[in-house]
């Protein structure tokens, strides 16, 4: 494939890894999530070139409108506002460089010297086939999704009420919190 | 576009991410490699499921991650919020003590 779509390819992955390099390595912690939007933008454009247009859609969706969202929530109110600036000291630099750059030399090379059975891919809609096998083949796996995706709604909700002083036994009952 | 360079894109993005999670003492910062790794192993269920044959049990995988990750996105900033308003901070090495 040449042409208009590999210059889109070569641009948005130039745009996730230079924005993750961005996400690593720049110290104040705003900086990389705002760093960390367009990696994730980048990967929603990997997506859709690779013919997978619901997951792009929900990358942008949900990594962009939610995540990134709960993040910069996060970093604002766990920092103090008499702090002049929000830096992320960081630390074992030297060493944790060594080791990502041996891991990723190791992956790639693993990634490209395997001899896959690649074949052509094609181009067609996707949401309609990924909404059936959801109903259908991966039925289990979706419903459990969605009790896990409740516990976590009540979990964070629980754990991130204000402060009470000890409740006594049986308040919770009396509709309160 | 080929298999071999998205392969080499998903390691570069897991890289970023591992550093980020190793060096970084900031749990929001270290939450943000978490996320990096997980769309990292997102572009390898996408590129195997384009190349190899139109599985679309890839990109199925891959929306399973994506709702655990917004799942543990949320707990995980639940519980910063929470050892902030303990300890005043969300610097992960702050928080031992559970150490003996």
């Amino acid at each position: 494939m040449s042409g208009p779509a590999d210059y889109i390819f070569y641009a948005a992955a130039a745009m996730t890894v230079g924005a993750a390099i961005l996400v690593a390595i720049l110290p104040n912690i705003l900086y990389a999530a705002v760093a960390l939007l367009f990696s994730f933008a980048g990967v929603a454009g990997l997506y859709i070139l690779l013919s997978a247009d619901f997951l792009g859609a929900t990358q942008i969706l949900v990594y962009v409108g939610g995540i990134l969202v709960l993040l910069l929530f996060a970093v604002f109110l766990s920092n103090r506002i008499s702090d002049a600036k929000i830096t992320n000291p960081t630390h074992f630099r030297l060493p944790a460089a060594a080791i990502c750059l041996v891991l990723f030399g190791v992956l790639s090379y693993a990634g490209v010297s395997t001899p896959y059975a690649v074949k052509k891919g094609v181009y067609l809609p996707t949401t309609a086939d990924i909404g059936e096998l959801l109903m259908t083949r991966y039925l289990l796996p979706f419903e459990v999704a969605s009790v896990l995706l409740l516990a976590a709604l009540i979990g964070a909700a629980l754990l991130s009420r204000p402060d009470r002083a000890a409740p006594e036994k049986g308040e919770m009952e009396e509709g309160k919190g | 576009m080929t298999l071999d360079k998205l392969l080499v894109i998903a390691a570069a993005l897991f890289c970023c991410g591992l550093y980020t999670v190793m060096t970084r003492r900031n749990a929001v910062a270290v939450l943000m490699g978490v996320e990096l790794i997980l769309n990292a192993t997102n572009i390898n269920f996408v590129a195997f499921s384009f190349f190899l044959n139109r599985v679309m049990g890839g990109q199925i995988f891959a929306v399973f991650v994506i709702v655990l990750a917004a799942a543990e996105a949320a707990v995980a900033l639940a519980i910063f919020l929470r050892m902030f308003s303990t300890t005043g901070t969300v610097e992960v090495d702050v928080a031992d003590q559970l150490k003996g």
